[in-house]
């Protein structure tokens, strides 16, 4: 199996975004982390990819998920 | 069908949920989040065994505990609907799917305040917010507005000036927080207030574009370009899934006896949506206890 394209767009203070980078590193799950308030091309690309301006926006693969949420993820991700 | 589903995923859900495992009923949990409000608490120094926790770190903790037990738990899952049923209840949530119970607990805390205005809805995530805490750096650069004129929408404009070109507060009262927080922002060239004002609507196709509000006074409408919207109005309890079925004060609070109990037999109801007095996470997890218990007394009565 190919391993998934996974981005987290996220910002410092959000516990959200805490959890679901907490979520991917307890699952071994390697992704990228998109740090919104500091790099302003990556908010760019999150506004653009998602049409969303609020995080946690999670892409994997290109399939959007917006805010923290578990199913979802281990859905996406096939973790069991 | 199960004997009992707890809605809500904060202290008094999860705690519900631990004592009902360890009576072994047959429980369904369904959280849209797990830890609720508590989750954007800051330091906790009042929950005891623990002299100091953040917030979010004492929901972990309960969530680990809670996972000990063979709970089929359901986080992301939102209720949006609940019926009364011959044989006891049934819940739907957003993805469409119907869960039926034999027992109900309710605890689902308190959520922001909407505004209640046309485009609110549909452009939530995209430029209108109700966590300034998250959202505030996505608006680096960009022209915004609060909503609110308490702490908390205070707290919101300090961060955006740090960073957005221009901050409009709308307010009725205008600002009615702490005087330190006011201090800290009224002289900020990038505010902008309007005081006496109430949103009437919010523009835009894809994502916010405008905010129209309007003089309480003299009825006069302000359209402002705005890419962000920030509501900070306070919180209100989460009851209207149920309102229908219980008996809600004129907060909206569930209203509860002793035992936790609603009006309709088998639902009963803990944490902040209830009427209980002072919102605490001891007491929200004492009252989740408690609620457990009783649906558990319920239950057995319903099988002799």
């Amino acid at each position: 199996m190919t391993e998934k394209v996974v981005k987290v767009y996220s910002t410092p203070n959000c516990p959200w975004c805490r959890r679901t980078k907490q979520f991917l590193e307890n699952n071994n799950i390697k992704y990228q982390d998109m740090n919104v308030a500091e790099d302003k091309a990556a908010r760019n690309e999150m506004i653009e990819v998602t049409h969303q301006l609020s995080v946690p926006a999670i892409t994997i693969d290109g399939q959007i998920i917006i805010g923290f949420k578990e199913n979802e993820l281990k859905e996406k991700l096939g973790i069991k | 069908m199960f004997d009992l589903i707890i809605i809500g995923g904060g202290p008094a859900g999860m705690t519900a949920a631990v004592y009902a495992a360890r009576k072994k009923i047959n429980t369904l949990m369904l959280a849209r989040e797990i830890g609720g409000q508590v989750v954007w608490t800051g330091k906790v120094e009042n929950y005891m065994g623990y002299q100091f926790i953040e917030g979010f770190e004492l929901m972990e903790k309960f969530e680990q505990q809670l996972k000990q037990f063979p709970i089929d738990l359901r986080s992301g899952e939102e209720a949006v609907s609940v019926k009364k049923t011959a044989f006891g209840f049934e819940v739907g949530v957003r993805s469409g799917r119907v869960f039926q119970s034999r027992a109900l607990i309710v605890a689902t805390g308190k959520i922001p305040r909407r505004l209640n205005v046309p485009g609110e809805e549909t452009l939530t995530g995209r430029g209108v917010s109700y966590c300034a805490v998250c959202d505030a750096p996505v608006f680096a650069e960009m022209d915004v507005a609060v909503v609110g004129g308490g702490n908390s929408a205070l707290e919101a404009i300090d961060d955006l000036l740090k960073i957005a070109s221009k901050v409009y507060s709308i307010s009725e009262k205008g600002f009615t927080g702490d005087e330190v927080l006011i201090d800290r922002v009224k002289d900020n060239p990038k505010l902008v207030c309007f005081k006496s004002h109430q949103v009437t609507e919010i523009g835009g196709r894809e994502r916010v574009e405008s905010i129209t509000f309007k003089n309480i006074l003299n009825g006069e409408k302000t359209l402002a370009s705005v890419s962000g919207i920030f509501v900070e109005i306070g919180l209100i309890p989460n009851s209207n899934l149920v309102k229908d079925l219980v008996k809600v004060n004129n907060l909206d609070e569930i209203v509860i006896d002793c035992r936790t109990a609603t009006r309709l037999a088998g639902l009963f109801a803990a944490g902040d949506v209830t009427d209980t007095p002072e919102k605490q996470i001891i007491i929200a997890a004492g009252e989740g206890a408690k609620a457990a218990l009783q649906a558990q007394r319920y239950l057995s009565r319903l099988t002799v």
